[in-house]
């Protein structure tokens, strides 16, 4: 076990260490200057502004300088969309929100989805089934920023039950945001939720429980589902990655002071110190989901046996 | 009853050599994987209908420009936000061309003095937005149908070579995939989207930068599982080359699995890359996909909510259908689903 996470650490680093360089010299070959109207500048002024940003120095040190500042968390500094700012603080002052209702949508979706998928393998091949099949199917297929923009439309403009967009009515404004988010781990832990149930509702030691005159509910609940819970563990990562993909459009939709509003925005104006940290930023969170999810997965389920090697 | 055999006629009996050749005889017509395979996907309705939807879809997004009277990218400025007008569903009361002004319903085909019908209304510019549905549902296919094929390619080459040579070239190969499956593929998509000119061919590179992975793991898993199996070891020692070896008995059983893979990459194609014009990473005006026609729509939503409308649920109906399509051959070609 130790050693299969050792092993992954290293992964995560080179992965990541890669990923930084990868983005850090794609930022320099990008057409244009990163400094506003760079052309309008005399050479001496030029040269203050460069030397201000480290822009000076050959462009190994400049590598070095940045990779090392990565390690301790500085993430370079904002050119031209928040003139000088850290790009840490101004991810970590967005964070907030973000946070918030990718966690609502991300709760909200596996409760609901495992509810639906629990559900639907009890009442197999009934009318609940097809429904729940139905809405998982709907919330795999259709893109989140459809689906936002039809909450948005409906529950917000026609309906008025929530407010349109912004980020000022506190907990009723991450409503509309956190549903749209929740669409996919919902559908996903239905499908997956119902498959598994359905397997294990077939296996001798329910066969077991019913012959010893174990209770329906009994058996569902004691004896299914937490076999069927299990696995679940391993969609995780996919959730986090749609969570993250969904929350580029869905904060722009409801105008949202997020990070991936953010993101959006950097790229428009093309500041590149704040995409290059983003990015960073947001490959750190996915692979460290991911590695948390297959660590737990070997924790939670002692009959799964982590091994170096993949099957 | 055994008392009764005596009173039956006994002409009535001829005995029945048994032919040796009979026990060989297969009585039914023998079913190769693919009969099976189409006869449960057959059984499999929601994939049927959605095989006969995306065949409709598929056929309107080349006539569909054609059968309009409207070029895709023409404008006519008077004709602007027209609501849908169909001729005869108009009686129905929807799609009849009336649309809100000012908080009133009014036939604004009749205000703005339009002869012609638009059937799925116009945009702000006055372009045919029928048209320009179908039109950039052609582009998103487009884009889905070469990213998920050059993918399939890469992919089975990539996996094929690793899973058949196996030892250092294997160990090799997967590292790379290994650290190539841990960047984040938004993150990549993106990246590669800003160092290139946007337009059809930026995004399907970006798509298919890091999107060969996973149809590289499946090939590989499935070659290392077959390789070693008895019918290629015979194949071997009666002569045959790697290269007859590889198409002739590894491929066919491997080709349900990447058939599988390519169906799924497909609807994820189509989304990234309505996804990346929807944030402004996409297509760039007059051309339009899908996505790009949702983040114009999505911009009118409060007043022209048909443009949204239209691209949406065509794209919707496309990913339902893949999805379901996807399932249904899975369910049909994976031998795993059968016991």
């Amino acid at each position: 076990m130790a050693r299969y996470i050792g092993k992954r650490l290293i992964y995560m680093f080179i992965t990541l260490a890669l990923i930084a360089t990868f983005t850090f010299f794609l930022m320099k070959i990008l057409p244009g200057s990163p400094i506003a109207s760079a052309d309008k500048l005399s050479p001496e002024q030029r040269a203050v502004v460069e030397a201000r940003y480290g822009l000076d120095q050959p462009l190994p040190v400049q590598y070095f300088d940045y990779m090392f500042g990565l390690l301790q968390g500085d993430l370079g500094i904002s050119i031209n969309q928040f003139k000088g700012a850290d790009v840490t603080d101004v991810i970590l002052s967005r964070m907030g929100p973000s946070a918030q209702i990718g966690f609502q949508g991300m709760l909200l979706g596996t409760v609901l989805g495992i509810l639906f998928g629990m559900v639907a393998a009890l009442r197999q091949n009934t009318w609940v089934d097809y429904g729940s099949t139905i809405v998982a199917i709907i919330g795999i297929s259709i893109p989140s920023f459809v689906f936002a923009s039809m909450l948005q439309y409906w529950l917000g403009l026609k309906w008025d039950l929530f407010p349109v967009a912004l980020w000022k009515d506190g907990f009723m404004s991450s409503v509309l945001p956190s549903i749209a988010l929740a669409m996919f781990p919902l559908a996903t832990a239905a499908r997956f939720i119902r498959t598994e149930m359905i397997e294990v509702l077939g296996s001798d030691y329910i066969t077991l429980a019913k012959a010893k005159g174990a209770s329906g509910s009994e058996i569902a609940f004691k004896h299914a589902f937490r076999n069927a819970l299990i696995p679940l563990i391993t969609v995780l990562g996919p959730m986090a990655v749609s969570i993250l993909t969904g929350s580029l459009v869905v904060e722009q939709i409801f105008a949202i002071p997020g990070i991936g509003e953010q993101f959006v925005k950097s790229i428009m104006v093309s500041d590149f110190s704040i995409i290059m940290g983003t990015t960073i930023f947001f490959s750190v969170f996915l692979i460290v989901v991911i590695l948390i999810v297959d660590i737990l997965y070997g924790v939670i389920d002692p009959r799964i046996r982590l091994s170096g090697g993949k099957s | 009853m055994t008392q009764n055999y005596e009173k039956l006629p006994q002409d009535a009996f001829t005995r029945i050599p048994r032919d040796t050749q009979e026990a060989e005889k297969i009585s039914k017509p023998s079913v190769s994987f693919w009969q099976d395979a189409w006869r449960s996907l057959k059984k499999n309705k929601g994939a049927i209908i959605s095989l006969i939807l995306f065949g409709l879809i598929l056929i309107m997004s080349f006539v569909g420009p054609m059968i309009s009277p409207y070029e895709p990218n023409d404008q006519t400025i008077t004709h602007a936000n027209l609501p849908p007008k169909v001729p005869v569903i108009e009686n129905f009361g929807i799609m009849d061309g009336v649309g809100t002004l000012g908080g009133r319903e009014v036939d604004m085909y009749e205000l703005k003095n339009v002869d012609q019908n638009y059937w799925f209304g116009t945009d702000g510019l006055g372009r045919d937005m029928f048209s320009r549905v179908w039109k950039g549902t052609q582009v998103s296919l487009f884009i889905a149908f070469v990213a998920a094929a050059i993918d399939m390619l890469i992919g089975v080459i990539y996996g094929g070579i690793s899973g058949y040579f196996g030892g250092r070239v294997d160990d090799v190969m997967q590292r790379i995939v290994e650290i190539l499956t841990g960047i984040p593929n938004l993150v990549v998509v993106i990246l590669f989207i800003l160092i290139m000119d946007p337009g059809i061919l930026a995004i399907i590179i970006a798509l298919t930068i890091t999107g060969w992975t996973g149809m590289s793991r499946v090939v590989r898993g499935q070659v290392l599982k077959y390789k070693s199996q008895e019918f290629v070891l015979a194949a071997r020692t009666l002569g045959a080359s790697d290269t007859r070896i590889i198409w002739k008995h590894l491929m066919p059983n491997v080709l349900g699995v990447i058939i599988i893979n390519t169906m799924f990459t497909i609807p994820g194609a189509i989304f990234f890359e309505a996804f990346l014009s929807f944030i402004g990473l996409g297509l760039q005006a007059p051309d339009a996909s899908l996505g790009t026609l949702i983040n114009d729509g999505y911009k009118l939503i409060q007043y022209q909510p048909h443009i949204l409308l239209f691209p949406a649920v065509v794209l919707s109906l496309i990913m339902i259908a893949f999805n379901l399509i996807g399932d249904g051959l899975r369910d049909a070609l994976d031998p795993k689903m059968k016991d």
